[in-house]
Order: C-alpha cells, then structure tokens, then sequence
C-alpha cells in the first residue's frame, strides 16, 4: 500500500461510520414508532405521529382521535419508550466502559453485581427508610447500594487474585448473590402488601415511567454520558493493558474507579426507575463492535443507540408476548441475553 | 526526535513500607542516545527498574530524570511526552485496528476532548506505521496478526509518542531469530535513548553502547559490556560457568554457558 492510501480509506470509514449513524436513528425513530403503537390498544402509527407532533407544536394537526388516544400516547407510552430508550442507552454505555477498564469481555453491571446493589439500595428505600429525599430518595440509595456492591466486588477480586476475566465475573456473580439474599430479606421483612408490587418491580419492568420522573434519568444519562465519550481515548489505551495505558500518562487506578463511580451512577438510577434489567451492557457492546469496531469514540454512542433500540423490542416482545398482561422486561433480556452469553462463551473458546 | 539524558540517583523499591527491597540503591548516568541494556537472571529487579523508569512505581528513595526533569516532580501526561514503553503486555481483543492502536500514542500530546487529533497526530502516526513497515496492516485487527507483527505495533505505537527515551521490556521474547535481529536492529538505528531488558547477553553485548548488570535486586556492574559483562561478573550473576570464547569466523567475543561442577 501506498501513502496515500490511508486517506482515501479514512474518508470511506468516516462515510460508512456516519451511514451507519443515520441508519440507527431512523431505526430508533421506527422503533419508538411501533413501541408506542403496538399494545393492548392499538394506536396506528399515524395517529402516533400525529399525536406526538401536535404536542411539539399544538394545533400542527387537526385531531382526529380520541382524548383517550392521545392520553394512551403520551401519557403512557411516549414516556415508557423514552424510559427504555435511556435504560438501554445508559446499560450498555456501562458495559462497554467496564468491559475497557477491567479489559473483560463479560463485564456487565448485572454480571458484576451492580445492578444487584442497586435493586438493594431501592428496596432499602422502598420497604423501609420512607422517601426522606422525597423523589430522589429511590435513585439515591441505588447509587449508594450500586456504589457499595462495585466497591465489594473490587476488594473481593482483589482478595481473590481474580486477575482474569473469567473470575472478576464469578467474583461479581457471588457478590450478587449475596447481596440480592440480602434484598430478599429487606423484602421478607418489609410490609406484605408492599411486597408483591417489589417482587414485580425487581424483575424488570418500564411500566412506571411518568414523565414528572424521566428529568433523573436524563439527567444522568446526558452528564455520565458525555463525560465516557470525552475518556473515549483514555479507554481505548485501558484495552491494551494498564502499564501501557500508565506510560500514555493515565492515571489508571484513579480512572478505574472514575469510570465504576460513575457506572454505579447511571446503573443504580436506571435501575431505581426500571428494576434489574440484566445483560444489555453485556451483548449491546459486543454487536457495536461488530460494526464500527473497537474505538471508543464510535463504541460509546453506537452502544446509546443499539442500547436504546433494543430494549425498546424488548419492552414492546414483553407487552405482547402474553397480551394484555405485561410480563417483566427483564425475562425478556435474561432470555436473549444468556443465550448470547453461551454463544459468547463459545465464541471465545473457538479463538 | 531528540534523544534525552536519563540520570538515575540513588534508586530503590519495596512493594509496601517494610516489604522486601526489590531494588537497592541503583546509580547510573545514560548519555543521550546510548542503548542501555539491562540485564541479569530471574528476579533480579529487572521489570522493578523498568516500572522505575517509565514512572509506574513511585520510587521509595532517590531520583529518575529525564533530560534533568524528575519524572515525579511533573505530571505522568508530561512525563508520557518524554518517556515511552514497550511492555509485554498482550492487549485483549477489542476490535482495534493496528491504526488505532498506534494513534493511542498520540494520547499524551491531546488536549481537552477526545478527538481524532489534528494533521500533526495523523503524519506522526503514518511515519510511524510507516518506520515499522506497517503501512499494509493498518485496518487489520491486532488480533489477526502475529507475534513479530503485533511487536511491531507496540513499537510503532511507542515511537508515535515521539518519545526522548524508550523504554522496552524483552523486545526479543517469543520472536524467531528474523524477527529478533530485526528489532535489534530498529533499536540501533533509532535516533533516541534507549533503555531495554534483555534475556540474551550475547545479544545484550552486541546491540547495547552500556549494560546494567542487576542480581538480586543489586546492581554489580555498569560500563561497556565488554567490561561489565566479564567471565566472573556472568558466573557470579546467573550461578553458572560461563566462558568467554572467540568466535574465529567473525572475530567476535561470545559467552557461553555451563552448569557449575560442584553445584551449591
């Protein structure tokens, strides 16, 4: 190859990277489309739009639909997909961050515990304490029970020696179940009639989102978010080992924790609105890669937006596989989600 | 490129207060643009005085400083300006490119948000894929290419730091003997100073201006390798006889090796 080649082949990365960007977003405007669509009530989908548009800019579209409809759009469902949009988004930014840092092809928030940690630091909140943070008393104590699970899985690796991917993931999946029976007894001994809405919530579900709420979410998201995209190079230098990324001048134990810190942050809060949604940081990341490569500066948002549109399917197979009931949505994510962790395991043993 | 002057005062290492000293008061003075090979048996404090050097310990007592800046006294992303690496670390797969991976050694020169850099980082990187004889593999996947290939990238990567000194950590291992003479001979021909681990003395003696001779966490010899690496400095170092023999062919000294007769 010449010198001149690397250039040309430059532009066409940057052309397939931004086709690839444009082809996500229309798929995520589809898929928000039939998310709020499909249901119980079916709302077609110019109805939808219809609907949507008319709030961004009243009186746009002469109605032609019922309050009822409009009221199933927008104040049920446009808030529950926007809720799995972020949920997804953030969960899989998570995994791709952690799977950097501990340079570990299976690190998951829920793998790892966090997301446990989480579920405990809310049920804390909910069965117990009473809400003395009023709205945010929920996404605190996630973060704080998310943060202290990271924090016990990190010495217990490091008590371990669990070095290897392998074992980092069996120190998470222990810590997790020590934590969730610990969950279990906050449960055991919180109020009966409280109980069954918990139980329900912990295994997964969008069905409360409100969009008095979503502000949270968002927030984190966006703060969180941009601060991963801007260490986009820190992380790609954390993939080739932590003397090396040490000799470009990262701080790397500082940086590791940074990015757990601020994984328990967007972990316990999406947790806090959405329960135990496991895997999506785990697959999302590996399917990205698949497509714009290993450089974090695409990983990241390509993750967001993978994120995001897969759990809106997945929320939309929950609503109707056992139509009109919901069934949780992390049934649905545990499902697709093991199954790729077997097909993953296999895969590596295959390299 | 220039190439820097590495003064090393007073340098030792424990791992934690009171632990073992891995590292005993080590001196030495590195002239810019002289290849230093480090060298001594397994556990002699080799990677300990590497770490040192490419500011990964804090050292317990006495100074590293590159071109008279002690390395702690300015930021590590200061320090990565000055001081670059090859470690044997593998990188796991992430999908990265041997393009990408040798644009990470423009991370230290970055400011501010992480972007691709600006026209400068794209010609140092393309010299520097370009110096190692890259330029064909650069949209592969690191972990498609071979050992002696993905060598060439951590290089590659190092010098895209545009370093003053390099640092290298057995360059040679797990190569096949092409590929070994060729870093050798990339390392002699590159206009900065250089610091390396090597297993091989003989190799040691034929590529380095200056040799360390490290045993047990103590350095016994500093100088030419001619003088340093002397029949009974060897023996002593690795508990071995070694011999220093002649080779008629290319009239060259050549160490080699026996186990003791009355081993302790």
């Amino acid at each position: 190859m010449n010198d001149t080649a690397a250039h040309p082949s430059q532009t066409k990365r940057a052309r397939a990277t931004v086709a690839l960007a444009l082809f996500g977003l229309a798929a995520l405007a589809v898929s928000v489309s039939f998310a709020i669509s499909v249901g119980a009530v079916q709302v077609p989908l110019s109805t939808v739009w219809s609907v949507l548009l008319n709030k961004v800019s009243p009186g746009l579209i002469e109605q032609s639909w019922s309050q009822g409809r409009e009221a199933i759009v927008w104040e049920i469902r446009f808030p529950r997909a926007l809720l799995a949009m972020m949920v997804g988004a953030g969960l899989a930014m998570v995994g791709a961050s952690l799977q950097a840092v501990t340079r570990n092809p299976l690190a998951d928030p829920h793998l790892l515990g966090i997301s446990s940690g989480g579920a405990f630091g809310a049920i804390l909140a909910l069965l117990h304490t009473g809400l003395f943070l009023g709205l945010l008393t929920v996404p605190f104590l996630a973060f704080l029970g998310a943060l202290g699970a990271t924090a016990i899985v990190l010495v217990v690796s490091r008590f371990a020696e669990a070095t290897s991917a392998d074992r980092l993931v069996l120190a998470g999946v222990a810590v997790s179940f020590i934590i969730m029976s610990g969950a279990n007894v906050l449960i055991f001994l919180g109020d009966p009639r409280a109980t069954h809405t918990v139980v329900f919530w912990m295994l997964g579900g969008l069905g409360l989102a409100q969009w008095s709420q979503l502000i949270y979410p968002l927030a984190i998201l966006l703060v969180c978010g941009v601060w991963l995209v801007s260490r986009a190079s820190a992380l790609n230098a954390m993939t080739v080992g932590d003397e090396t990324a040490s000799t470009l001048g990262i701080p790397v134990a500082r940086f590791r924790l940074t990015v757990f810190v601020i994984g328990a942050m967007i972990t316990g809060v999406m947790v806090a609105f959405s329960g135990i949604i496991g895997f999506v940081g785990l697959m999302v990341p590996h399917v990205v890669r698949m497509f714009v490569g290993g450089d974090y500066l695409r990983v990241l948002p390509g993750s967001a937006l993978v994120g995001a549109i897969f759990l809106l399917w997945a929320d939309i197979a929950a609503r109707t596989v056992m139509a009109p009931e919901d069934i949780p949505i992390g049934i649905v994510t545990g499902l697709v989600g093991g199954v790729f962790f077997i097909w993953l395991l296999g895969r590596k043993r295959a390299t | 490129m220039t190439a820097a002057r590495l003064t090393v005062k007073d340098l030792s290492w424990s791992p934690k207060r009171g632990g073992d000293t891995l590292l005993h008061r080590t001196s030495f003075d590195l002239g810019a643009g002289r290849v230093l090979g480090i060298v001594g048996p397994n556990g002699a404090g080799k990677t300990t005085l590497l770490r040192l050097l490419y500011r990964f310990h804090r050292p317990v007592t006495g100074t590293v400083c590159v071109d008279d800046v002690d390395i702690w006294t300015v930021s590590a992303r200061a320090t990565a300006q000055r001081v670059a690496a090859v470690l044997q670390e593998q990188p796991s797969d992430f999908a990265l490119t041997v393009g990408e991976i040798v644009s990470l050694g423009r991370t230290p020169h970055r400011q501010g948000f992480a972007g691709t850099g600006g026209a400068h980082d794209a010609t140092v990187v393309h010299a520097a894929l370009h110096q190692l004889d890259l330029h064909g593999l650069a949209h592969r996947h690191l972990g498609t290419l071979s050992g002696g290939e993905r060598q060439r990238v951590m290089v590659a990567r190092a010098l895209a730091q545009e370093p003053r000194l390099l640092i290298l950590d057995e360059p040679t291992n797990h190569l096949d003997i092409r590929h070994q003479l060729e870093v050798l001979d990339l390392i002699r021909g590159l206009p900065l100073t250089i610091v390396t681990s090597l297993h091989d003395l003989n190799l040691a003696a034929g590529v380095c201006d200056d040799v360390l001779l490290l045993k047990g966490g103590r350095p016994i010899g500093f100088g030419p390798p001619a003088t340093v690496l002397s029949e009974t400095a060897v023996s002593d170092a690795f508990r071995v006889d070694a011999r220093r023999e002649r080779l008629l062919p290319s009239d060259v000294d050549h160490l080699t090796f026996h186990l003791n007769a009355n081993r302790s």
